[in-house]
C-alpha cells in the first residue's frame, strides 16, 4: 500500500470505502487495488507483473479473482475496489483458484526449469508460487521454445529469455521509473521477448533494479551471476556510502565477502530503488586494503605495530599542536566526522579543519554555517513530490544524487511539479524530469538567479516550492549568497544536495573551521559553553580564532604555517588545485593519514593508520535531507578500527582525554547537545561573479558523472563499462563553427586533452567535460576549474593518437 | 427475404469510387444536411436508429458516441477500424474498394457529431489497393471542400489521415490499434480508461468499423425510422454479408438482419457441386461454428447468441463434406498462435500449447487424452485472457468437438489428409495434389 508518507491531515482527508474479501469486510482508501486490499487481510494473491510502484498492466493474469457481479475473473492487480464490492480470492473461490492454477501451468509450459543453475533459485517468485498454487505435475508434453542464452542487454545486465515470463516489470521500470525506455518487449506470441535495439543497449544508471524486480531469473547481473545461492547468504540492512541520496541497501555476504547489494525498501527515501553505483561498486571494500599501520623511517614507509605508530603520531602531533590542520574526506560517517571535529579542537587545540575535499569557498562555508548546518529535516523527498516547482542550481541530479533524480521524475510524471534547472546544459536527465533549462554560463548562475523571469519567481512563492542547490555552487562567486537570498525572498524551502554521503554529516558534526557541532559558531560564547561542557573541557580551552579552511588550509600547510596535517579519507586528486594540494601534503612537516586504501597521500605520510570500511563498522550518514541513515556492522569480527577509534587511541597516547569513541557513545554525546537555537553566523552577501572568456574561448562546465574514475568504483569492470561515453559536449552551433570535428583538443590553463565531440543541448560559448572520468580529469589534464575559459582546436583523427 | 442493397446499391456503376460517381447518386447530400443540424441531434438520430457496430461485438453506435465527454477542452478523435484481418471476414475491404466515399462521408458526419477535428482511417497494410482507393477518395473530398477547413462554409473543420497498418491481426483490437497508430508496438491497453475518455493520445476517441461508418450517411439521409424498418428490434438495419467457401457464387449480399443462412446460401447459388454442408461459421473464425440444423435461424445478434455463437463480422464461411474439421481447426489455431500479441499468459502460452497438440492430430498422431485436455485448456484461456483474441482462440475447438468428436478420435491414428482428400476441398478448378 502506498499510503506512505502523507502527513496526518492528508490521510484524514482520504475517502474510505468498504470492501469484502473472502467474507471479511474492511475499510480501505478509495482507489485501493483488490490485490492490496487482500494483502491487508493477509491474503497473498499470486502475482508476477504487479509491482506497487509501477503502473498496472494486468498482463500475467496470475492474480485472477472473482468479483461479484462480473461475469469473468478479474485481475486483482488492476481491479480498483469500490464501495460494497465483494471479492473472492483463491481462499474462497474455486473459480479463482482454478484460474490461478491454470495461469501457473501456462507460465511453466515454456519455462526451462533450470532452477539448479539459476541465480533466482531459492528466492524465486515463480518457484514459490508454483509451489503454492501450481499443479503438482505438468500436462505439457510438447517441445519448449528455446532461445540463445544469455544475451547482454548492457555490459552489466544479462538476459536469459527462456526464463522470462513477460511480466513487463523490467520494461515498465525502465520506461516509467528510470525514464530510460531502451528495454522493450519485442516480437509476438510465445516468441515475445525482452530486448533492446541493436545499436542501443539498456543504458541506464538504474539498470540493476530490473534484476531485483524480475520475478524470475531472466535478468541477472554480470557481477553476481553464478556467484552464490541465496540461502547461503547472510543479509544485513545497510546504508549506501556512495552518495548523499541515502539509499537503504541490503548487503548480502558469504563467509567474509560481500556478494551483492540490493536496494532495500524505504518508502520515505529510496522507495524500492537504488542506482547501479550503490548496487555494484563494492569490490573496493576488499581489494587493495592497507593492512597494518606504517611509519616512515629513513624516508621509507615500513609496517609498524600499533603502539609504535600511535607513539609516532602522538609525538609528531603534540609537537605541532594547534598549528595542525585536519582534513576529513566527505565519506566519513557522522560519528567519525564528529570525532575529527572533537580531536582537532580538544586534542590539538586547532580549528584548522575542513571536510570539503573538492572545490570550496569561504562564501560557501558561511552559507553552509548560516543556512544548512544543524538544521532539522524540513525539505524531504516527499516535499519534492508535493512541490509545485523545484528549481535545481549547480546540480545534475541524475549524476550527483540519483534518488533525487528519480523522485523528481516521479513528481514530474504526476503532472504536479514543474522543474527548472539553472545551468548550461539541457541534459538527458533534465529531459527525463521534463525540466526546463534556465540558461546560465558556468560561474554566472548568481546573476541569473538575481534576474529570474517573473513567472518562475512567482512560482517559487507558492507554498511547497523547493530550491535544491548542489555543492558546485561553491564554484560560483555570489552563488551561495544569491540562492540564500532567493529562498528568503520567495519563501521557497532550500536544501543543499552535496554529492558525497558524509558531507552533510560532517557539516553538522562541526568538521569545518569556525563551526562546532550542530551549527554552533566557534565565536559564540554560549555555543562554546555548550560544546565545552559536552566535551568535558573548559570553554577557554577551545580554540579562540577561526582556523584555516579550504585552500587557505592547504596553502598554510604548504607554506609551513601549519606544522602538521591529519587527513582521513582524502583523495589528493579531488582538490581542484593539484599543485597546491600536492605541495601541501609533501611540504607539511608531519603528516598522519587514516585510510583504508593506499593513495598518493598515504605515500607522503609519516604515519599511516588502516581504518575500517563501511562494512566493518557501524555508523550513520546524513542524507541531503539531513535525515539520519544509521547502519549496522556487516562483518562483526573485523579487526579494523573506525577513524573515531584510531583518533581516540592517538589522543590517549597524547594523554588527552577525548570522551567516548565508540559509535554509541559518540551518538549519545552528540545528541546530548540538542538543537542549536542561537546565532548561526551571517548569511553571505556577495556580489555575483562573471564568467570571462576571450573571443575564441569557451566557458567550462563540468560535474562528476555517476560512474566515473572514482576510487570506490574500482574492481568492477562491468559497472565501469556502463559509464557514459567520455567526450566534450558542445552545441550544434559550436560544432558547426569548428566545421563539425569528430574530436577536438581542449586547451586549459594547465594542459590540454583530446576528446571526441558530442553534440548536445549545451548553450553556446560553453563546453562540458566530465570532471573525473577515465581519460578526462579537468583538474589533472587541463588545470582548469568549472567556469574557467578553455580553447578548442579541431583535431584530425590521426593527430589525436598518442597525445 | 429479399436483398436490400444500400451501401452496395450502385456497386455495378463503374465509377462509384470517384467523387462524381458517388455524387451522381446523391452522395454528400447527407453531409450537407448533417452540418445544418446540431451535433447532438446527429448522435440522437444514430441512437434512435439502433445501429450496432459492425466490427464484431455489435455495440450500439449512438451510445458509444454519447460516451464522449463534451466541453472538456481536449481534442476528440474518430478512428475507423479498417484492419479487417479476421479469417473469413471480407466486407470492409470490398466496401472501401467499391464505395470509399460512403466511408469518407460517414467519417465527416461522425466526426462532426463527436466534435472531432481529426479522423484516422487505419487500413490493413496488406491491401494497398484499398488504401489507395480510400486515400484518393479523401483527397477528392478535400478538393471538393468536404474535408479541410470550414467545411461547406460552416466553422467545422476536419482533417482525415489514412494510415496503413503493418501486418498484425491484433491491431484490429481497438486499443492495440490506438497504440499502433501512436507509433508503438500494437498491444491492447488496460481499460479503464476507455477510449471514449482517454483513447488516441489520451484524448476522447471513438473507434468504429468501416461498415458501421459507411451506414451513417444513409441513416442521416433517410432517418432512424427508415433503418428500423429493417431487421429486428434488437438488430435493426441491414448488413453486408460476405459469403465465402464451398458455395457456387461466393460474394457480398446486403440484406436485412434476420435473413437466414439458408436464404443466403440460395443467393450464393447453393452448395458447390451440390455437395452436403458440413459446418458453417456466421462471422469470422472467432465465433463458434454451426451446422445444418442452424440454417433457418435468423442472422441477428440475439439469435446467434441464442445458438451459442455470435453474428461477429457477419461474414459466413461455408464448409462442405470434403473438409477435415481437424485440419480447419488446426489452421485457425495456428493463426491465433501466430497472431497472439504475447502480452498475456493464457493466450500466449495457451495457443502455443493447443496448436502443438492439434498439429499432432492433423498428422494422425493425436493422443486420445488430448481430446479432453485441449477442451480443458480452452476453458483456461476463455475469459481469462487480456483481450478478446484469447477468447477467440479458445472458440473453434470446443464447437468442433461438440459436432465432430469422432473425427478427432480418428485423428489419433489417421491423418486429416487420409481422412479427407484435401484436393477435393480445394476451390480452384482442376486442382491436384
Ligand atoms: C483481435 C481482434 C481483432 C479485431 N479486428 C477488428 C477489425 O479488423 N475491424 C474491426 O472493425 N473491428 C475489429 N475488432 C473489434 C474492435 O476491437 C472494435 O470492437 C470495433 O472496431 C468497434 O467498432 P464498431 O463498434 O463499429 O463495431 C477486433 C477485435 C479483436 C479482439
Ligand atoms: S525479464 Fe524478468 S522482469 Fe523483464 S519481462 Fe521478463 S520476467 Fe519480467
Ligand atoms: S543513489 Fe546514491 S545512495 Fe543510492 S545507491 Fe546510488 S550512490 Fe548509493
Ligand atoms: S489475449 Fe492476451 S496475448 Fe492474446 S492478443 Fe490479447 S492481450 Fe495479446
Ligand atoms: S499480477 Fe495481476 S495480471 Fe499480473
Amino acid at each position: 500500500m502506498t499510503m506512505t508518507s502523507n502527513n496526518g491531515s492528508d490521510l484524514a482527508a482520504v475517502e474510505m470505502v468498504s470492501v469484502t474479501v473472502d467474507g471479511v469486510t474492511i475499510e480501505v482508501p478509495r482507489g485501493t487495488l483488490a490485490i492490496r486490499a487482500a494483502e491487508l487481510l493477509g491474503v497473498e494473491i499470486p502475482r508476477f507483473c504487479d509491482h506497487p510502484l509501477l503502473d498496472p498492466v494486468a498482463a500475467c493474469r496470475a492474480c485472477l479473482i472473482e468479483v461479484e457481479g462480473m461475469p469473468k475473473p478479474q485481475p486483482a492487480c488492476a481491479q480498483v475496489v469500490s464501495d460494497g464490492m465483494h471479492i473472492r480470492t483463491q481462499v474462497s473461490s474455486p473459480v479463482a483458484r482454478e484460474a490461478q492454477e491454470g495461469v501457473l501451468e501456462f507460465l511453466l509450459l515454456n519455462h526451462p526449469l533450470d532452477c539448479p543453475v539459476c541465480d533466482k533459485g531459492g528466492e524465486c517468485p515463480l518457484q514459490n508460487q508454483a509451489m503454492s498454487v501450481g499443479r503438482p505435475q505438468t500436462r505439457f508434453d510438447g517441445e519448449k521454445r528455446v532461445f540463445d542464452k544469455p544475451i547482454n542487454v548492457s555490459a552489466e545486465i544479462l538476459l536469459d529469455r527462456e526464463r522470462c515470463v513477460s511480466c513487463a516489470r523490467c520494461t515498465r521500470f525502465a520506461d516509467q521509473i528510470a525514464g530510460d525506455p531502451m528495454l522493450e518487449l519485442l516480437e509476438r506470441g510465445a516468441k515475445q521477448q525482452v530486448g533492446t535495439a541493436a545499436d542501443q543497449p539498456f543504458d541506464s544508471y538504474f539498470s540493476g533494479n530490473t534484476v531485483q524486480i524480475c520475478p524470475v531469473g531472466a535478468l541477472t547481473s554480470a557481477a553476481y551471476r553464478f556467484r552464490a545461492r541465496p540461502f547461503d547468504l547472510v543479509s544485513v540492512p545497510t546504508t549506501c556510502e556512495h552518495c548523499a541520496s541515502g539509499c537503504s541497501l541490503r548487503t548480502d555476504y558469504r563467509r567474509d565477502t560481500v556478494t551483492r547489494r540490493l536496494a532495500w525498501a524505504d518508502p520515505e527515501v529510496n522507495e524500492e530503488w537504488n542506482c547501479d553505483k550503490g548496487r555494484f561498486a563494492f569490490p573496493y571494500l576488499r581489494e587493495g586494503r592497507i593492512t597494518s599501520p606504517m611509519i616512515r623511517e629513513a624516508g621509507e614507509l615500513r609496517p609498524a605495530s600499533w603502539p609504535e605508530a600511535l607513539d609516532a603520531a602522538a609525538r609528531g602531533l603534540a609537537a605541532a599542536g594547534s598549528s595542525t590542520g585536519v582534513l576529513v574526506g566527505g565519506r566519513s560517517t557522522v560519528e567519525d566526522a564528529y570525532a575529527y571535529a572533537r580531536f582537532a579542537r580538544v586534542a590539538l587545540g586547532s580549528d584548522n579543519i575542513d571536510f570539503r575535499v573538492r572545490e570550496s569557498s569561504s562564501e560557501e562555508a558561511a552559507f553552509l554555517a548560516a543556512v544548512i548546518a544543524g538544521t532539522p529535516v524540513t525539505t524531504t523527498y516527499e516535499s519534492l513530490e508535493q512541490a509545485p516547482i523545484v528549481m535545481t542550481v549547480a546540480l545534475e541530479p541524475e549524476d550527483e544524487s540519483p534518488i533525487v533524480f528519480l523522485r523528481l521524475r516521479k513528481a514530474a510524471r504526476s503532472g504536479r511539479t514543474r522543474i527548472v534547472n539553472v545551468g548550461a546544459v539541457a541534459t538527458k536527465g533534465l529531459t527525463k524530469v521534463r525540466g526546463e533549462l534556465l540558461a546560465a554560463l558556468p560561474g554566472a548562475e548568481a546573476q541569473v538567479l538575481q534576474m529570474l523571469p517573473a513567472d518562475i519567481r512567482r512560482a517559487l512563492g507558492q507554498p511547497g516550492a523547493v530550491i535544491l542547490v548542489g555543492e558546485r555552487i561553491a564554484s560560483v562567486v555570489g552563488g551561495p549568497s544569491a540562492v540564500a537570498a532567493l529562498a528568503t525572498e520567495t519563501g521557497a524551502s532550500l536544501a543543499w544536495v552535496p554529492r558525497r554521503a558524509g558531507e552533510r554529516g560532517a557539516l553538522d558534526a562541526g568538521a569545518l573551521a569556525g563551526l562546532l557541532p550542530g551549527g554552533r559558531q566557534l565565536v559564540d560564547p554560549s555555543a562554546r559553553k555548550q560544546v565545552a561542557a559536552a566535551w568535558g573541557i573548559d570553554a577557554s580551552e577551545l580554540p579562540t580564532g577561526v582556523g584555516f579552511a579550504g585552500e587557505n588550509l592547504l596553502a598554510a600547510a604548504r607554506d609551513g604555517v601549519l606544522g602538521a596535517l591529519v587527513s582521513g579519507g582524502v583523495e589528493l586528486g579531488d582538490y581542484p588545485d593539484h599543485a597546491l594540494a600536492a605541495a601541501a601534503f609533501t611540504g607539511v612537516g608531519f603528516l598522519v593519514s587514516l585510510e583504508h586504501h593506499h593513495s598518493a597521500i598515504t605515500e607522503q605520510a609519516d604515519v599511516v593508520f588502516p581504518v575500517a570500511v563501511v562494512t566493518e563498522k557501524s555508523g550513520t550518514f546524513l542524507d541531503w535531507e539531513g535525515r539520519p541513515r544509521p547502519f549496522g556492522q556487516v562483518f562483526r569480527d573485523s579487526l579494523y578500527e573506525s577513524d573515531a577509534r584510531v583518533l581516540g587511541m592517538i589522543a590517549t597516547t597524547m594523554e588527552r582525554r577525548l570522551g567516548p569513541s565508540d559509535v554509541a557513545g559518540i551518538r549519545r554525546e552528540h545528541a546530548g547537545l540538542g538543537l542549536w537555537e542561537g546565532f548561526r553566523g551571517q548569511v553571505p552577501d556577495r556580489v555575483p561573479g562573471f564568467t570571462m572568456m576571450g573571443e575564441h574561448q569557451f566557458a567550462l562546465a563540468s560535474w562528476r558523472a555517476l560512474i566515473d574514475a572514482g576510487v570506490m568504483q574500482e574492481g568492477e569492470p562491468f559497472l565501469a563499462a556502463t559509464a557514459r561515453q567520455v567526450g566534450v559536449w558542445m552545441s550544434a552551433r559550436t560544432a558547426a563553427s569548428l566545421d563539425h570535428p569528430s574530436q577536438v583538443r581542449v586547451i586549459g590553463p594547465g594542459g590540454s586533452i583530446v576528446l571526441p565531440v558530442q553534440v548536445a543541448e549545451v548553450i553556446d560559448k560553453v563546453v562540458v567535460l566530465p570532471m573525473n572520468s577515465p581519460g578526462c580529469s579537468i583538474y589533472r589534464d587541463l588545470g582548469a576549474r568549472v567556469g574557467d575559459a578553455v580553447g578548442l582546436v579541431t583535431v584530425k583523427r590521426h593527430e589525436g593518437e598518442g597525445s | 427475404m429479399t436483398l436490400t442493397p444500400v451501401i452496395t446499391e450502385h456497386w455495378d456503376s463503374p465509377d462509384l469510387y470517384t467523387l462524381e460517381g458517388y455524387r451522381r447518386f446523391g452522395g454528400y447530400g447527407a453531409l450537407a444536411s448533417a452540418l445544418k443540424q446540431d451535433p447532438d441531434s446527429i448522435i440522437s438520430v444514430v441512437k434512435d436508429s439502433g445501429l450496432r457496430g459492425r466490427g464484431g461485438a455489435g455495440f450500439p453506435t449512438g451510445m458509444k458516441w454519447g460516451f464522449v465527454p463534451q466541453n472538456d477542452f481536449k481534442p476528440h478523435y474518430l478512428v475507423v477500424n479498417a484492419d479487417e484481418s479476421e479469417p473469413g471476414a471480407c466486407k470492409d475491404i470490398p466496401i472501401m474498394m467499391a464505395n470509399p466515399h460512403a466511408l469518407v462521408e460517414g467519417v465527416i458526419i461522425a466526426s462532426y457529431a463527436i466534435r472531432a477535428s481529426h479522423a484516422f482511417i487505419y487500413i490493413r497494410g496488406e491491401v494497398p489497393n484499398a488504401l489507395r482507393k480510400v486515400a484518393n477518395a479523401v483527397e477528392q473530398a478535400r478538393a471538393a471542400g468536404f474535408v479541410g477547413n470550414n467545411i461547406l462554409g460552416t466553422d467545422f473543420s476536419l482533417d482525415i489521415v489514412v494510415h496503413a497498418g503493418a501486418g498484425a491481426y491484433i491491431c484490429g483490437e481497438e486499443t492495440a490499434l490506438l497504440d499502433s497508430l501512436e507509433g508503438y508496438r500494437g498491444q491492447p491497453r488496460l481499460k479503464p480508461p476507455f477510449p471514449a475518455v482517454a483513447g488516441l493520445y489520451a484524448s476522447p476517441t471513438v473507434i468504429n468499423n468501416v461498415e458501421t461508418i459507411a451506414n451513417i450517411p444513409y441513416i442521416i439521409e433517410r432517418g432512424a425510422a427508415w433503418l428500423r424498418q429493417f431487421g429486428t428490434e434488437k438488430s435493426p438495419g441491414f448488413k453486408v454479408f460476405a459469403v465465402s467457401g464451398h458455395v457456387n457464387r461466393p460474394g457480398i449480399f446486403e440484406a436485412p438482419l434476420g435473413i437466414t443462412m439458408r436464404e443466403l446460401l440460395d443467393y450464393a447459388g447453393g452448395m458447390r457441386d451440390g455437395r452436403k454442408l458440413k459446418f458453417w461459421i456466421p462471422g469470422g473464425s472467432s465465433v463458434p461454428m454451426l451446422v445444418e440444423e442452424h440454417l433457418d435461424l435468423p442472422l441477428t445478434y440475439e439469435d446467434m447468441a441464442g445458438a451459442g455463437t455470435m453474428l461477429g463480422t457477419g461474414t459466413p464461411m461455408v464448409f462442405d463434406e470434403t473438409v477435415s474439421v481437424v485440419k480447419a481447426v488446426t489452421r485457425w489455431l495456428e493463426f491465433y498462435k501466430h497472431e497472439s500479441c504475447g502480452k498475456c499468459t493464457p493466450c500466449r502460452e495457451g495457443t502455443y500449447w493447443i496448436t502443438g497438440m492439434l498439429e499432432r492430430f492433423e498428422h494422425g498422431h493425436g493422443q486420445e487424452a488430448d481430446v479432453e485436455k485441449i477442451a480443458h485448456v480452452c476453458t483456461q484461456i476463455a475469459g481469462r485472457s487480456f483481450c478478446a483474441l484469447g477468447d477467440a482462440a479458445a472458440t473453434p475447438y470446443p464447437a468442433a468437438l461438440k459436432y465432430f468428436r469422432d473425427e478427432f478420435l480418428a485423428a489419433t491414428h489417421t491423418s486429416a489428409d487420409e481422412q479427407f482428400d484435401p484436393v477435393a476441398s480445394y476451390l480452384f478448378a482442376g486442382a491436384t495434389r
